[in-house]
């Protein structure tokens, strides 16, 4: 990982080359984006502009996709830990 | 019953019985599971990627968009804010504009906050999405939703994952008569039975995961679940006799000696 900036993807702090954009990041993480939605400090992207956004030092990118789910209980729990602290 | 499709804001669905998709044990008995049960439209919740560990299976790999609806919901929210950006969220990730709404206002009952649930819907309504809203067994607040513009209403049978089955089918018939846009029963069918009753009471579908996802045997459940739905809506079009204190013979007198 090329260190320069620092971001928060998903709640974890990380390294970030100084100049990349948020669809340099997913090829970084290998996320296919076909699925997945991105907000950028509580901005939702669209997905055309991926490589047009620049992530700049503190940015905030959460990265979501669908899991199985019925009722509220269910899924990971990790986006629930988070709505309660907010 | 291919003459008997349900149709809700323009598009059509094959199948009176919707699922979820949560508590299995694997993706491949959650396909399995969805393939015998022969739903057509299956709830997702939208969720964090896992950034860590990338080799994680998506659950979309096992469920082909292009042969199920997708029905995103806003699991887990408790405020009208949270219920607005999931929405937009799932939106953004790609599916549809369908969006299973849920406004939860209590942890404990998992009951809807319906205050919420309208304001948030008005909010997506107004942004394009096609709302149809998890409520409780309400007839007001299914009239007040449809009045906004849901193209349909999501009650409750029970509390989500109770499977104590209709607790109130005054209420749903109810609703039934008050609103005249299609009624699927949402949360706490618990066996086949219950969802047969649901379709008898004149529901247009009925939602389920827990009554199948976490029976003994899910695939068998989900296949009893199928003919239960189909039993119920047959039921509901042919007409029950109406109930009576007393017999009446089905075999003639005349002829007896």
């Amino acid at each position: 990982m090329v260190e320069g900036m620092q971001i928060q993807v998903n709640g974890e702090r990380r390294g970030c080359r100084v100049g990349s954009t948020v669809g340099d990041l997913l090829r970084e993480l290998e996320i296919n984006t076909e699925r997945v939605a991105v907000e950028l400090n509580l901005e939702i992207l669209d997905r055309k502009d991926f490589d047009q956004r620049g992530l700049k030092e503190g940015d905030r990118v959460e990265i979501l996709s669908f899991i199985g789910g019925g009722g509220p209980r269910e899924g990971d729990g990790e986006m629930e830990a988070c709505i309660y602290a907010r | 019953m291919h003459d008997d499709r349900l149709v809700i804001a323009g598009r059509e669905f094959k199948s009176r019985l919707w699922v979820g998709t949560g508590k299995y044990k694997d993706f491949a008995e959650t396909k399995k599971a969805i393939e015998v049960s022969g739903a057509d439209v299956v709830t997702v919740a939208v969720r964090r990627v896992n950034i860590t560990d990338r080799s994680k299976e998506n659950l979309l790999d096992y469920l082909d968009p292009k042969k199920y609806i997708i029905l995103p919901n806003t699991a887990g929210c408790y405020t009208v804010e949270d219920a607005v950006r999931y929405a937009r969220l799932a939106r953004a990730a790609g599916v549809s504009d369908l969006v299973k709404l849920e406004v939860i206002g209590d942890e404990k009952t998992l009951f809807p906050d319906t205050a919420g649930l309208i304001e948030a819907a008005k909010i997506l309504i107004k942004e394009g999405f096609i709302v149809l809203p998890y409520t409780n067994d309400d007839p007001i607040v299914a009239k007040k939703l449809v009045d906004i513009g849901c193209p349909a209403v999501m009650p409750l049978a029970a509390p989500i994952g109770s499977g104590l089955g209709i607790r109130n089918p005054y209420n749903l018939k109810i609703i039934m008569e008050t609103v005249k846009v299609p009624i699927i029963v949402d949360a706490g069918v618990g066996t086949a039975s219950d969802a047969a009753l649901a379709m008898e009471y004149g529901a247009d579908a009925v939602l389920m995961n827990t009554a199948i996802a976490g029976a003994q045997d899910p695939i068998a459940m989900a296949e009893a679940m199928k003919y239960a739905v189909h039993a119920g809506r047959l039921a509901y079009k042919a007409g029950r006799i109406p109930r009576k204190l007393y017999a009446t013979a089905s075999s003639p007198i005349e002829g007896m000696l």
